[in-house]
Parts: C-alpha cells; structure tokens; sequence
C-alpha cells in the first residue's frame, strides 16, 4: 500500500515537471501549475460560440450573466466548470441544456444547432427531481419509454443501471422513501438510461454529507470510464473537480466569463489511486491552493 | 482501521427508537386525539340523554335520542311519505352522482387545458370569475324556470356548483408543476403531449382531489339547500317536509343521516388519496 503511493507520488511529481516546463513556454503571466487545455486533440461533440445570455433583456434592468462564451466540449471528456457563486455556471448549464435561449450564438451538438431540450443532452440537477409518483425503476425507465424502446430492451437497461448505481433493492420503491444519496444516484441512473449524448450535472452532490458525497464521486468516476460519456459537471468545490474531471473551467462574474480551461493533471491518476492519497499529495495540494486562489481573486469586484 | 457498524445493530435501535416516538404523540396528555374525538362524541351524547331525560327542553323542539332512535327506525321500515329512507337517500345521491360525473369530465380537461394553454384561460376565466362568487340559489330561481323542478335543473345546480372550484383547482395545479420537472421530461425525450399526459397530469394529482374534496362539499350544501326549495323526494326535502309538522325527531334523523354520509364521502376520497398519492407532501 504505502510503497503503491509513494511511486504515484514519483509519477505525480514527474507530471508537474513537465507541466511547468510547458507552462514557461506558453503563458507567463500564470503560475506555473495550470496547462491550458488542448481541445483540439478530441472530436468535437458541442461547440458553443461567441455566447452571450442576458436576463431580463427588455426589463428595466437587464443583467448580463454570460459574455462572449466560446468552448468546446470534446466527445469523452469530464469538464468541472468551477467558480465563484452567481457567476453564470448555472446559467452556461442551462444554456447547453436549451433551457435558456442564448442572446448572442449558437450551441450546436454533433454539427447541429441546439435550440430545445432534448434527449441528447441529459441533466442531474442539484435536486434530484425524480418523478414522485413513479418508483425508481419506472423513473429510471422514464427515458427508454418515451423513446418507444421496445419492453425487453428497456428491462434490461433499467437493471444494468440500477445496478450500476447499485439500487436494485430500492427498485420498487417511490423516491420519498429514499435517502437523498440513493435519490441522486436514481436521477443519474435515470439520465444514463436515456442513453444522452453529454450529461450536464449541477452541482449533483452539493447536498449529501462528506460521507455519501466521496462515495458518490467515486461511483460517478467509476461510471464514467465504464461508458466513456462525455460529462459537464459544476461543483464549487475544487476538490471535487480536480478528483472527477480531465478539465476544469473557471468562471469569474460580472459578466460571467471563462477565465481559466486547464487539463486536470490528475485524471491518468484517478483510476488507480485512492482519492485519500492523492489529496495528500504535493501536487494535488498545490494545485488545490491555486485554483482556490484563483477564485479567491474574483471577490474584487 | 475504519469503524465497523454492524448494519443489524443500527437497525434494531433505529427501529425500537421508531416504535417509542411513534407511541408517543407530540404535545398530548397522554391520550391519543382519536380516543379524545370519540370521548367528546360520547360526552355529547350523555348529555343530551341528561337534558331530554330531566326534561329541560320541550322535547316538542328537541327530541330526545331515544325518540329520534325510533322515527329513524319507523322511516327505515315504513319509509317516508311514499318512499322508502333508501329511496331518498337514493335520488339524493343520484343528483350528486350525476353532477359530479358531469363537472368531473368538463372541470378536469378544462382545467389543465386553461393552465396549459394561456388563451384557453383568457377565454374561459371570465365567466368563471363571473358566476363563482355568486350564491347558487340566486340562479337557481333561473334555473327552474328553464329546466323544471325536476332532476335536471338540480343536476344543472349542482354541476355548477362543483365545477368551479374543481376548474380552479386544476389551473392552480398546472401553475405549480415545477419548470424543472417539464425540462427533466423533455431532457428525457418527451415531446410536447406527452410532458403533459406523463408529467403535467400526474403532478396534479394533489390538487385534482383537493379540487374533489372542495368540489363535493360546495355540491353537498347546494344539494340539500337546491332539495328544500323545489323537490319531491331526497334527504333534503324530507327534512323540510318535517318541518312542516314540527316533526323535530324526523329533522333530527334527515341532519344526522346528511351529516354521516358527508363524512363518509369525504373520508372515502381522503382514503383514496392516500393509497393511490402516497407520495403527496413528501416530494
Ligand atoms: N432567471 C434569472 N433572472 C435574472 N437573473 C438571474 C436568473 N438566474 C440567474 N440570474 C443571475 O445570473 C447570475 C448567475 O447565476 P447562476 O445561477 O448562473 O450562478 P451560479 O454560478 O450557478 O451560482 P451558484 O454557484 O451560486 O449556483 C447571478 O448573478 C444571478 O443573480
Ligand atoms: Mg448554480
């Protein structure tokens, strides 16, 4: 166990080297742990452009929650958009999900305009939001059925997710007689079963205790490499991005903006080493304290 | 070395603790409410024995139970004035039925058409708005004339009476389907019509037997009230009948009749509700 660590410390340790030797060459002006991302490397799987989102545009007072946002999500990839409260991450999430029209630009997933919600986009929302009269497995099922997937087929994805989030016992039962960890992984289960082609989570975890949140990232990761989804997830907690993602967005407010898109130096690592052991590694906490800071600096205005 | 917790453990004390706070109900004196509702009726009925035994009051104006006791008995044998106890309490019914069948079926698509769809609303609101405030016996005269004092206008009557609150009922319902949950079904795959068959519908549930429940009662009191002004047969009429002959025993049996089968009715919805949303409050 302990020797196991110490060489990931080694491989951690060699991946920062190189991340600051590229860092001097690129970009001075940051600290040396942050590499940009690179999105050209992946296909991508949506593109939004030149986005802009003003509420209230004909009210008295319009407010612009997000300014001139181009980013693209490559297909497979983990993003963590991170940043300050009210900075528009919400905002971005329901943009991509078509629920707000952008003022300015396009979403476009696979090369097509996205204007309205639909099933290539799924969403966990903070609050687990199953259906209250449906049990979990008909919730589950909700996705397949309105898809028109024949009977069989839809049995067998129900239980291979609910398997997957392990609540097969709770199958018939109605999402008040769960716990809120069991509810938030229904609803994960649920936006999986309709087979998406991204998944867009806000904030999913924010309301389980320390416990049920380290074991639901765990699970999440665990689903991620198993079905390659290409996943937007928003957290305030930089921890839990760099434990989750391959890429992590920043936002700053006012108006919302990206300000940083780095590569997680960690995601080679998450797969086989224990998040309690990477959180007590140098690098982790360095990068830790960066992002922290970072968001930190915000608070100016 | 993590704590173990033996999930049997935990489970025998969570249960124990359960059955303990569940025997004891907040703030009482150490009687359930039910024991304490069923004490009062109990109370009330002694006293009423007492009062009319002692012979306080003119049993003339307040008959005593046992008097009461058997005009119930008599009209449950002879029937009254031509037709049996069942029988009023069976066109009585049957008027409720109908109307009930009626606002059901025009109040529930209406509604949840109005919240869904703001013209709809635009249109129907106003004569909605118009006729509700309005004491049912004020149109009733109107009524009458039109269709009779036989069942139809009392039929009209009552599904005016219900179908009012019911409408409203609905609208609200629809209002109140959180945003999120039409984005969930529509992130979801669902195309417009069936958001509203698979989520708006259900989601409004609560307030369709909400709208029930109030809908019933306003259709009860129209009923017995539409029954004392123009009618033939029915529990209503029979009490006013009664009255006519000071027959208080007779008034008391028709009171006491209406006032267990409102209970009954609405006890058979709360049931229903309850077995069929149980998930109503807890969301
Ligand atoms: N429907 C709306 N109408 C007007 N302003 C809004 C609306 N929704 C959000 N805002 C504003 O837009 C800004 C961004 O909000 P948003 O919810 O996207 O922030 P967030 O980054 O998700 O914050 P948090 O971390 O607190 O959830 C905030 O200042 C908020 O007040
Ligand atoms: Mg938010």
């Amino acid at each position: 166990m302990l020797i196991g660590s110490s060489k990931k410390f080694r491989r951690a340790d060699f991946a920062s080297v190189v991340i600051s030797e590229i860092m001097t060459v690129h970009s001075s002006a940051r600290t040396d742990i942050a590499v940009p991302y690179d999105d050209s490397a992946g296909d991508t799987l949506i593109a939004l452009n030149d986005i802009d989102l003003v509420y209230d545009l004909d009210g008295p007072q319009p407010f612009p929650a997000l300014e001139a946002i181009d980013l693209n999500l490559n297909q497979g990839d983990f993003i963590c958009a991170i940043g300050p409260s009210g900075c528009g991450k919400t905002s971005l999430l329901r943009v991509l999900a078509g629920y707000e029209r952008p003022t300015h630009g396009v979403v476009s997933v696979d090369g097509r305009p996205h204007t309205k919600p639909d099933s290539e986009v799924g969403v966990v929302f903070q609050q687990p939001n199953l259906f209250p009269w449906l049990t979990i497995e008909k919730n589950v099922n909700f996705g397949p059925r309105m898809k028109g997937i024949d009977a069989h087929e839809r049995r067998q994805r129900v239980s291979y997710f609910l398997e997957m989030v392990s609540l097969i016992d709770a199958a018939k039962k109605l999402p008040h007689q769960l716990s809120g960890g069991m509810k938030q992984r229904a609803a994960i289960a649920r936006a999986l079963a309709a087979d998406p082609k991204v998944i867009l989570m806000d904030e999913p975890f924010g309301a389980l205790d320390a416990f049920t949140r380290e074991s639901m990232q765990m699970s999440l990761h665990e689903i991620w490499t198993k079905t390659g989804k290409t996943i937007f997830f928003i957290t305030h907690d930089v921890e839990e991005a760099l434990l989750l993602s391959n890429r992590i967005i920043l936002m700053y407010p006012n108006p919302g903006r990206i300000v940083e898109d780095i590569a997680n130096p960690f995601s080679a690592m998450l797969s086989d080493t224990a998040p309690s052991d990477l959180r007590v590694s140098r690098d982790f906490i360095e990068m830790r304290e960066y992002l922290v800071r970072r968001i930190k600096e915000s608070g100016e205005y | 070395m993590p704590v173990q917790i033996d999930p049997i453990e935990t489970d025998r004390i969570s249960v124990q603790r359960a059955k303990k706070s569940a025997s004891r109900p907040k703030k009482s004196l150490g009687v359930s409410p039910r024991v304490l509702s069923f004490t009062a009726i109990a109370a009330a009925i002694v006293l009423w024995f007492v009062v009319t035994t002692l012979g306080w009051v003119d049993p003339q104006f307040f008959p005593s139970p046992q008097s009461v006791w058997s005009a119930f008995i008599n009209i449950l044998q002879n029937g009254y004035k031509g037709q049996s106890l069942i029988a009023h309490i069976g066109s009585s019914m049957r008027r409720l039925l109908l109307a009930f069948v009626m606002s059901f079926s025009l109040a529930v698509p209406l509604g949840l058409a109005s919240g869904y769809f703001k013209p709809v609303q635009a249109v129907l609101d106003p004569f909605i708005e118009f006729y509700r405030p309005l004491p049912p016996l004020a149109y009733y005269t109107l009524i009458v004339i039109w269709l009779g004092i036989d069942d139809e206008s009392k039929v009209a009557l009552l599904f005016l009476a219900g179908f009012a609150p019911l409408y409203i009922a609905m609208v609200a319902g629809v209002r109140r389907v959180p945003r999120d949950r039409i984005n969930a079904a529509l992130s979801l795959g669902s195309s417009q019509w069936q958001v509203f068959t698979q989520v708006v519908f259900p989601s409004c549930l609560p307030e369709l037997f909400t709208g029930l429940r109030t809908a019933l009662g306003f259709m009860y009191t129209t009923l017995v009230a539409a029954e004392m002004v123009a009618a033939r047969s029915g529990i209503g009429w029979m009490v006013l009948d009664a009255s006519k002959f000071l027959r208080s025993d007779i008034i008391f049996v028709g009171i006491l009749i209406m006032g267990v089968i409102a209970i009954a009715i609405d006890l058979g919805l709360r049931w229903l509700q309850n077995y069929y949303l149980p998930w109503v409050g807890r969301e």
